[in-house]
């Protein structure tokens, strides 16, 4: 337990080496900086021109199931890497439980499909 | 490796899938009656493999089948087809008969049966997952209602909240024992090494996300808004089979890996059964809705069924059994009659709305009543004999605070269920009947009220059952 933690020690000495420094540059930009803020000056910088309106609006909906069909397959592929890399080691049943994995997301997939998910309009 | 071992989860898995399949690609009509019948035969095709799979662990000791988790197996998929053929007609009625709400039932099915079988603490966390996800998917399924989508919200926050405690508890498990298979653990515990502080925290936090699942106190907070905000087929699922599960897994937990340190969880568990207890029968007295009444009601039952796993012997683990049993056919009867109260169309679940139904509807009543007092626990019905035992085996066990406060709080109990009786029959009619009651409520009904007063004829085989499945947990 004891070396676990000295282990870690340069760990705790870069902890604390960060928070001072961060600390002392806010700190100090807080107390010593001539602060004067006006209209112009706190509001959003948008490429230099003015910013249309406020960024928490609703968005539509469809953008929401976009990203989440992308979740699923970006998973998919993170989960097809470690597997393919490790194919030899696994064996037949590593390869069989990889192609019921990706049976069952086809199943999901002709489901969105028909269901029009995937249809803009 | 033995692959048929998951056989009745395989089938389960590729039937669900099928039926998906099946009912998106059908372009003509609404396949919810289709997918449902469909999901009942899936139900009754596990059912018999489940009875018939070999015993054993496989799956590098991650799936175990022996007598206790096949217990538990008959006993979900009993109570999911029960609240499949309670959603058939409720669902057509309310206009929310789509065929995904068989499939979710099934995954969440499929779930329960995962955790039954689990011997290692990921196969524990991945079928709770599989269960509760389908869950709250269901609770919103009325998702035009304000009430429903509320109540799948605040389950799915609530049961993050207790999947990240279990989570939690896991790892300083897996942390201070190097091991996540119950067999392993066991051997850790027994290796007779001091015990890590870590580990019983570990254990402590499993415990609490359990407990969350099965709405104990102090972490029942969100049952009442739940069930009342579900549609009321999806509430009737939620009272039964993932309870059974969760306290599948939770005996599994405690009496296997962790059964040396009964001296650890005992007192825990004897704490909370008592909050429970106390909190399912005080606070169910005001309560003016049946669907708030009934969440109350099975916040009560998992403290009695609590009761057998705290006194933390073979008869105490047979009690809990034989009360879920008992429990899942009491709950499956009532919300049966709760969904026939209707008046022109409408869903009612007020108690008042239930006045002078002994003139309206006598049949309905009557049954009404049979659970309302085998609730209660009068015994010649089925929830006496539950509550029987538990309190023998709490009593054996020396736990006689325990079981003076399951007394206590029945007699409370007795009091409200028969408050429902008391309207039923005593008060006057105060709008006209019901609407005539659909064919699925009558007979679920009508199967689970005979079963309620008949029970007594089944005992022996249910006790026996549970016996075997209490000598398999400790084998």
């Amino acid at each position: 337990m004891h070396t676990l933690l000295t282990d870690y020690f340069p760990i705790l000495v870069f902890i604390v080496i960060a928070a001072g420094v961060s600390g002392a540059m806010l700190g100090g930009s807080l107390l010593a900086g001539w602060q004067k803020p006006y209209p112009e000056k706190v509001s959003a910088y948008e490429c230099g021109f003015e910013a249309f309106d406020d960024a928490r609006r609703r968005f539509d909906v469809r953008f929401y199931l976009v990203s989440i069909l992308f979740i699923i397959f970006d998973l998919e592929v993170a989960f097809l890497f470690p597997w393919a890399i490790s194919l030899g080691h696994i064996g037949m049943f590593g390869f069989l439980s990889m192609l019921a994995f990706l049976g069952v997301l086809t199943v999901g997939f002709v489901y969105e499909w028909c269901k029009g998910a995937l249809d803009w309009e | 490796m033995n692959w048929t071992l998951a056989l009745p989860e395989i089938v389960l898995s590729c039937s669900g899938l099928f039926i998906l399949l099946f009912g998106v690609l059908q372009k003509r009509s609404e396949p919810s009656f289709a997918c449902t019948m469909l999901t009942l035969v899936a139900f009754l095709v596990t059912g018999i493999l489940v009875v018939v799979a070999p015993d054993g662990a496989g799956y590098h000791g991650q799936f175990v089948n022996d007598g206790f988790s096949r217990f538990m197996k008959i006993l979900s998929l009993g109570a999911a087809g029960l609240a499949a053929i309670l959603s058939l007609d409720y669902n057509r009625q309310e206009k929310t008969a789509r065929f995904e709400f068989p499939v979710l039932l099934l995954f969440s099915t499929l779930g329960t049966l995962v955790m039954a079988s689990s011997a290692n603490l990921m196969t524990l966390y991945v079928g709770l997952e599989l269960q509760s996800l389908a869950i709250y998917i269901l609770c919103a399924f009325a998702r035009d209602e304000l009430t429903s989508a509320e109540a799948g919200l605040k389950y799915f926050v609530l049961g993050s909240l207790a999947s990240g405690l279990l989570l939690y508890g896991i790892s300083l498990v897996y942390g201070f024992a190097g091991t996540m298979e119950y067999a392993g653990l066991r051997q850790v515990l027994t290796g007779g090494a001091p015990l890590a502080a870590g580990l019983v925290i570990g254990l402590v936090f499993v415990i609490v996300g359990l407990a969350f699942k099965l709405s104990m106190a102090p972490f029942h907070m969100w049952t009442p808004d739940v069930y009342q905000g579900s549609p009321t087929s999806v509430t009737a699922f939620l009272a039964g089979a993932p309870k059974a599960a969760a306290f599948a897994l939770l005996l599994r937990v405690l009496a296997q890996p962790f059964g040396h340190l009964a001296g650890q969880w005992q007192l825990l568990i004897e704490i909370v059964a008592i909050a429970t207890m106390f909190l399912g029968s005080l606070a169910a007295i005001g309560q003016r809705d049946i669907k708030r009444l009934m969440a109350y009601s099975s916040i009560g039952h998992m403290g009695y069924a609590a009761m057998g796993i705290a006194s933390a012997t073979d008869a105490g683990i047979r009690g809990t059994l034989v009360y879920l049993a008992t429990y899942l056919i009491m709950n499956a009867g009532t919300f049966g009659c709760i969904l026939a109260m209707r008046r022109r169309g409408r869903a009612l679940t007020r108690i008042e709305d239930l006045a002078g139904l002994g003139r309206t509807d006598p049949t309905l009543a009557v049954l009404m009543a049979v659970f309302m007092f085998s609730m209660a626990g009068v015994p010649p019905l089925a929830g006496f004999f539950g509550k029987l035992m538990v309190f023998a085996a709490a009593v054996q066990a020396g736990l006689w605070v325990l079981a003076a406060v399951g007394v206590v709080t029945s007699v409370i109990g007795l009091f409200y269920y028969w408050r429902i009786v008391k309207v039923m029959f005593l008060d006057a009619p105060v709008a006209g009947a019901f609407d005539h009651r659909a064919p699925s409520l009558s007979f679920v009904s009508a199967v689970t009220g005979v079963a309620t007063v008949l029970f007594l004829l089944v005992l022996g085989p249910v006790t026996g059952a549970a016996q075997a499945a209490a000598a398999a947990l400790f084998g």
